[in-house]
C-alpha cells in the first residue's frame, strides 16, 4: 500500500499528491441541501454536477438531487446564458422547487458568466413563477476549497433573503458550519433547552437522515424555509460556528442588517462546547440547564476513567480548518500529543491558531494549512504516532503504515453513523471520546502477548 | 410501495412519460424513448445534449478519459492539471482494481494534480504544469506521464500537448497529454475517443516484440472494476490463451507499448474503445470482434469464438473442457437462485455497455429486462454497428478528432488474410460486429436513452420492477422507493462479476437484495392493514 510514497520529502510548488480539500462547488451543493423546498443548480459542465452528486450520496447514503447546466463546447464559447434560462424553465416545470440556488464553477467563472443578470432576464421574461426565487453564489473552483463554496452559498442565500423590517425579534440566527445533520440536530437540541427562538441556517437535519417510507420525498422535510432566511434580518444576535465556513455570512447578516454577531470554534469537544454553552447562556440571561451541565460532567468522568489510554498519545489530525483546529484542542485537553496537523484548506490563521493551542504541550508540531495527505504520510514516516483522526482517505496510510484510523470530517466514504449521530456538544464529544479510546484499546489488545491481554481495561 | 397492479402497455407508459414534460423538452425526449422491435430496431437518438436541468445521470469528458480509460493503467502518474475538484473526485472512486507486487509501481492509489489557482487561470498554468511535471518525475521516477485537461485548461488556452513534448525532451521518459475539457462532446463518450486517440499515438505500438504463443490476445473495453479482470485472466490462463495487454484494467505501461503484437483483439466495452479496435486492426491487421464475459453462458460462448478464431483443435478442446467444468461449479447456485428468481423484473440504465451486458447475467437466472438504456451510448450501441454510415454528425460530435489511420509500412500483417476471413464469415463468424441492444431485447420493451430522473422515478412507478440497476447518484432515491438498487458502476463494492465466479457471485448477489427481509419491515405494524407474515 502507498509503497511509491518515499520517507524523505522533498520542496514541491507545483505538484499537489493526494489532496486533502476539493473545490468549492460541492460546498455550495451542500449548503443549498439545507434549505427546505431548495434544488442546487450547477452552472458548469455536467461532470461537475455528477461528481458533487456522488461524492455527497457516498457520504450520506442518501439521495442528492441537484441540476445542472450541462455546458457544451459551444457555450463555453458563447457564454451559458441560454443554458441557465433553459434550466431555470426545466427545473420549475419538472420539479417545482421553491427556490433554486445556483452556484458557479471554474467554466462558468472563466468565461465570465454574470448570473444576477441571467437571473434578471428569467424573472423578466416570466420564467419564475410567482413566490419562487433563485439565489446565487460565486464559487471558482480555483479559488478557496470546498469550505469556502459552503461559506459563499450561505453568505448568497443571506444576501439574496435576508431583509430587517425594522422590527428585531427575539429570535437568534445559528449559522452552524459545515456539520453532519446529526450535529444540527444537536446544535438545535441545545438551543431549545435554553428556550432560544433560533433560525438556523442551513439545517440538513430531516433532509440528509431521511427516513424509510417506501416513498422517495424530492423535498424533504426539513432544511431552512425561505421565510425562515427572510427572517434572519431581523434577528438579534448571529452565532456563527466556524471561522471558515459561517463567518462571511454572519459579517453579511451584520453589514446588511444590522444584526450582531460572534464567530465561535465549532462545539468540538470539551472547552469548544463550553464556550459555545456559555454563548448560549450569555444570550438568554439563564443559567445553563442542569441537564446540559450533567452531559458535561459524563464527559468529563470518561476522559478522566480512560486517561491512561489517551495521556501521552501521539496523533494525527487532518481535514477541514474549523474541524481540525477544535479536535487538536480537544485532543490536548484529554493529554494527547497532536504533532502533525494538517489542512488541504488555505488560511495562514489556521496554522497560528493551531500552533497556539500546541504551544505548551507540542511545540514542535508539524502543522501546515494548504498540505496534502502526501505530506501527511511523510510526516508520519518520519514520526509515527498512536493514532490517526481524519477523513477517509487517510485509510491508506492507516494501512500503509499500521496506525488505527477515527474516521471524522467530510468525506467519510466507507463508514456510517456520522450523520446519524452528532460529535458536536458534550454528547458529542462523549461519542467522539469513546471512539478515539476503542481505536487505541483494540490496538492493544491485537499488539498484546497472551499474558497481557487484560481482560478488564 | 405501491400494489402491484397490471403495467400499462409500453406505448401508454412512453406517452404518459413524454406529457410529463413542457412540451418543447417532451418533443425532443420523445426521440430518446422508443419501444423496441428487435427485428427491426427503430432509430433512436443517442449521443446528442442533455436538457439544462432536467436532471441527468450523465458525466462529462474528463471523466471518460481519465477516469474511465486512462486511469486503470497503474504505472503512469496521472496528472489532472486544473483546479482540485476532478482529480480528487476521480480518485479510487471508480473501483478499477490494480494488482501490485513484482516490483511493478502502482499509482493507482495516488491523485496527482496541479490544483489550479486564480492567478493560473489569469496568467496561464503551462509553467506550473512543466514544473508539477518535473517534481513528478524527481519524486516517483515512473514509466510515463501523462496529463489530462480540465475546462478552464482549455478556455486560457494553455497548451498541454507542448509542454507535454517539452518535458518529454527533458526528461526523457513518455509525456502526453489530453485535450479533454468536461465541456467537450456531450457526455463520459468524447472522452474515451479522445482516450482512444492519444493512447493510439502515444503507446499502442511504441515496442515491437516477438511473443512466442499461438494464442495471443487483447481485451479491449474491461476496465477491471471490482476485480472482473482477474477472473477473466484466470479462465483465459486455464484455456491456454496468453492475454497481452487488457485495455485498460490492470495494466502496465509496457503491456499497451506491445500490445499491437497480439493476434486478435476481442471488445468488451464497444462504446468506450471500439476507436481503437478499428484503428489496431487498420494500422496492424488485428481483427476483431464483440465479446461480452458478463453472464456464465455469454462467457462460455465467448470463450467458443476465441477458439474458433484461432481454429486449434486442441485449443477447441481445453476451451470445451474448461466450459463444462466452470460450468459444473457454479449449476448449484445457478439452478438455486434461478428457481427463486426465474421471471422477476430488471430496468437497467446504466453507461455504455453494461445496460446491455448484464442483460445476459440477469437471463442465466431467468430475469427479464423490461425496460433499459444507456447513459451515453450512441446509435450503434443500441442498433448495431450496421447503422454507423447513417450517423448523423452533428456540431458537438465534430470537435472530436477523427484520427485518420493507415496501415503501417513495415508492421501491418493481416492476422487472417481476407480469404480466410470472408470464409469464416460465411459460415457465420461475425468480424467487427455489435448487434446492439435492441437486437437482444424483448418486443414492447421501452428503450430509453440518457434517462432523467423525472422519467427514472414515472418508470418505476409504472413497472414496480423486482430490481432496478443504475448508478450511485439513483441508488439511495430508488431504495427509498422501496425498490434494491444494484450500482453497476461500482458494483455496490462488491464483485467481481466477470466470468463464470463472477456470474455465481452476481446470482447471489441479487438473491440477497431480492429477497431482503427488511423490504416487508419498511411500513411500521401499526400502519399495516394485516400483520406481516
Amino acid at each position: 500500500m502507498l509503497e511509491m510514497t518515499p520517507a524523505t520529502s522533498t520542496e514541491r510548488t507545483a505538484l499537489k499528491i493526494n489532496p486533502a480539500k476539493t473545490c468549492q462547488p460541492v460546498g455550495a451543493m451542500y449548503a443549498a441541501l439545507g434549505v427546505h423546498g431548495c434544488l442546487p443548480h450547477s452552472h458548469g459542465s455536467q461532470g461537475c454536477c455528477a461528481y458533487h452528486r456522488s461524492h455527497l450520496t457516498r457520504h450520506f447514503k442518501e439521495p442528492i438531487m441537484a441540476s445542472t447546466s450541462s455546458f457544451t463546447e459551444g457555450s463555453s464559447v458563447f457564454g451559458g446564458m441560454a443554458n441557465l434560462q433553459q434550466a431555470v424553465s426545466t427545473i420549475f416545470e419538472m420539479y417545482d422547487p421553491e427556490i433554486i440556488a445556483v452556484h458557479t464553477t471554474c467554466l462558468s467563472e472563466t468565461i465570465g458568466d454574470d448570473i444576477p443578470t441571467i437571473i434578471g432576464k428569467c424573472q423578466n421574461e416570466g420564467k419564475i413563477p410567482e413566490g419562487k426565487v433563485i439565489v446565487h453564489a460565486n464559487t471558482p473552483s480555483y479559488v478557496g476549497f470546498h469550505v469556502t463554496g459552503f461559506s459563499n452559498m450561505v453568505k448568497g442565500f443571506v444576501k439574496y433573503l435576508a431583509a430587517s423590517t425594522g422590527r428585531r425579534s427575539e429570535a437568534v440566527n445559528l449559522i452552524p458550519g459545515w456539520v453532519e445533520p446529526s450535529d444540527m440536530a444537536e446544535l438545535k437540541r441545545y438551543t431549545a433547552a435554553f428556550n432560544l427562538p433560533t433560525i438556523m441556517l442551513p439545517d440538513t437535519s430531516s433532509v440528509l437522515d431521511a427516513p424509510a417510507t417506501g416513498e422517495h420525498s424530492f423535498y424533504p422535510k426539513g432544511g431552512t424555509t425561505v421565510a425562515q432566511i427572510r427572517a434572519m434580518g431581523d434577528a438579534r444576535h448571529t452565532l456563527a460556528l466556524g471561522a471558515w465556513a459561517s463567518s462571511d455570512a454572519a459579517e453579511l447578516l451584520t453589514k446588511q442588517c444590522e444584526v450582531p454577531h460572534e464567530v465561535l470554534d465549532l462545539p468540538i469537544g470539551l472547552a469548544a462546547t463550553d464556550r459555545f454553552i456559555s454563548a448560549l447562556a450569555k444570550l438568554t440571561g439563564t443559567a445553563v440547564p442542569q441537564g446540559i451541565e450533567d452531559e458535561r460532567g459524563r464527559l468529563v468522568d470518561v476522559i478522566n476513567d480512560m486517561h491512561q489510554y489517551l495521556g501521552g498519545k501521539k496523533v494525527a489530525i487532518w481535514g477541514d480548518p474549523d474541524q481540525v483546529i477544535a479536535l487538536t484542542e480537544f485532543c490536548r485537553d484529554m493529554d494527547m500529543k497532536p504533532v502533525h496537523v494538517l489542512t488541504g484548506g488555505n488560511g495562514q490563521a489556521f496554522e497560528e491558531r493551531i500552533k497556539a493551542i500546541l504551544a505548551d504541550s507540542v511545540p514542535g508540531a508539524n502543522v501546515k494549512q494548504q498540505g496534502d495527505l502526501f505530506l501527511m504520510h511523510q510526516w508520519i514516516k518520519k514520526e509515527p504516532v498512536d493514532l490517526m483522526i481524519g477523513t477517509t482517505y487517510g485509510k491508506f496510510i492507516s494501512r500503509a503504515e499500521d496506525i488505527p484510523l477515527v474516521r471524522f470530517g467530510w468525506p467519510i466514504l466507507d463508514r456510517v453513523g456520522h450523520s446519524y449521530f452528532p460529535s458536536v456538544g458534550y454528547t458529542g464529544g462523549l461519542r467522539l471520546a469513546t471512539q478515539l479510546i476503542s481505536a487505541i484499546q483494540e490496538r492493544q489488545d491485537r499488539d498484546a502477548p497472551d499474558h497481557a491481554f487484560e481482560l478488564v481495561m | 410501495m405501491s400494489e402491484a397492479t397490471a403495467t400499462p402497455s409500453a406505448e401508454t407508459i412512453r406517452e404518459e412519460l413524454i406529457k410529463a414534460y413542457p412540451s418543447k423538452v417532451g418533443k425532443k425526449r420523445a426521440k430518446h424513448i422508443l419501444v423496441n422491435d428487435p427485428a427491426a430496431p427503430p432509430e433512436i437518438e443517442a449521443n446528442v445534449r442533455t436538457i439544462p436541468g432536467i436532471i441527468t445521470q450523465r458525466g462529462c469528458c474528463y471523466a471518460g478519459c481519465k477516469g474511465v480509460v486512462l486511469g486503470p493503467i497503474k504505472d503512469i502518474v496521472h496528472i489532472v492539471h486544473g483546479p482540485v475538484g476532478c482529480s480528487f473526485y476521480a480518485w479510487m472512486s471508480r473501483r478499477n482494481q490494480a494488482a501490485t507486487g513484482d516490483g511493478v509501481q502502482n499509482y493507482i492509489n495516488y491523485a496527482f494534480t496541479t490544483d489550479m489557482q486564480d492567478e493560473d487561470i489569469v496568467f496561464g498554468g503551462e509553467k506550473k504544469l512543466a514544473q508539477a511535471v518535473r517534481e513528478a518525475y524527481a519524486t516517483f521516477k515512473p514509466k510515463a506521464i501523462d496529463i489530462f485537461s480540465t475546462c478552464p485548461v482549455g478556455l486560457i488556452g494553455d497548451d498541454v500537448h507542448a509542454v507535454a513534448r517539452q518535458m518529454k525532451e527533458e526528461l526523457g521518459i513518455n509525456v502526453f497529454g489530453f485535450s479533454c475539457e468536461g465541456y467537450k462532446g456531450v457526455s463520459q463518450s468524447a472522452g474515451h475517443h479522445i482516450a482512444n486517440n492519444g493512447l493510439f499515438k502515444n503507446v499502442v505500438g511504441e515496442k515491437d516484440v516477438a511473443i512466442d504463443h499461438p494464442f495471443t490476445i487483447n481485451i479491449l473495453g474491461e476496465y477491471n472494476i471490482g476485480g472482473d479482470a482477474f477472473e477473466i485472466e484466470r479462465i483465459l490462463e486455464k484455456c491456454g490463451i496468453k492475454l497481452v495487454s487488457t485495455f485498460s484494467g490492470n495494466v502496465k505501461y509496457n503491456d499497451i507499448a506491445v500490445s499491437h503484437n497480439a493476434k486478435l483483439n476481442v471488445v468488451m466495452c464497444h462504446r468506450s474503445i471500439n476507436y481503437m479496435a478499428e484503428m489496431m486492426e487498420k494500422k496492424f491487421g488485428i481483427p476483431w470482434f464483440k465479446v461480452n464475459f458478463i453472464g456464465a453462458d455469454s462467457t462460455a460462448k465467448t470463450l467458443r469464438k476465441i477458439a474458433q478464431y484461432f481454429g486449434d483443435q486442441t485449443l477447441i478442446a481445453r476451451v470445451e473442457a474448461v466450459i463444462a467444468e466452470e460450468m459444473e461449479a457454479i449449476k448449484a447456485v445457478r439452478t438455486e437462485v434461478g428457481g427463486r428468481l426465474k421471471g422477476k423484473t430488471a430496468m437497467l440504465f446504466v453507461g455504455g455497455s453494461r445496460a446491455h451486458h448484464y442483460q445476459d447475467l440477469f437471463s442465466d437466472i431467468g430475469m427479464v429486462a423490461v425496460t433499459a438504456g444507456y447513459e451515453f451510448a450512441h446509435r450503434d450501441d443500441y442498433e448495431s454497428r450496421r447503422v454507423i454510415p447513417s450517423i448523423k454528425v452533428d456540431a458537438d460530435s465534430r470537435n472530436i478528432e477523427e484520427l485518420h489511420v493507415e496501415a503501417d509500412p513495415t508492421r501491418y500483417a493481416p492476422r487472417k488474410t481476407a480469404e480466410e476471413k470472408a470464409a469464416m464469415e460465411k459460415a457465420g463468424f461475425a468480424w467487427s460486429d455489435y448487434d446492439g441492444m435492441m437486437a437482444q431485447m424483448r418486443k414492447g420493451t421501452l428503450v430509453i436513452d440518457d434517462i432523467s430522473h423525472l422519467e427514472m422515478e414515472k418508470l418505476i412507478g409504472f413497472y414496480h420492477p423486482d430490481i432496478f440497476c443504475s448508478g450511485i447518484k439513483d441508488k439511495y432515491v430508488v431504495e427509498k422507493m422501496g425498490v434494491p438498487c444494484k450500482q453497476l458502476h461500482s458494483y455496490d463494492y462488491g464483485g467481481p462479476y466477470a466470468g463464470f465466479k463472477g456470474a455465481e457471485n452476481f446470482y447471489r448477489e441479487i438473491d440477497r437484495m431480492i429477497g431482503k427481509r427488511i423490504w416487508k419491515m419498511i411500513v411500521p405494524p401499526w400502519k399495516q392493514a394485516s400483520p406481516a407474515a
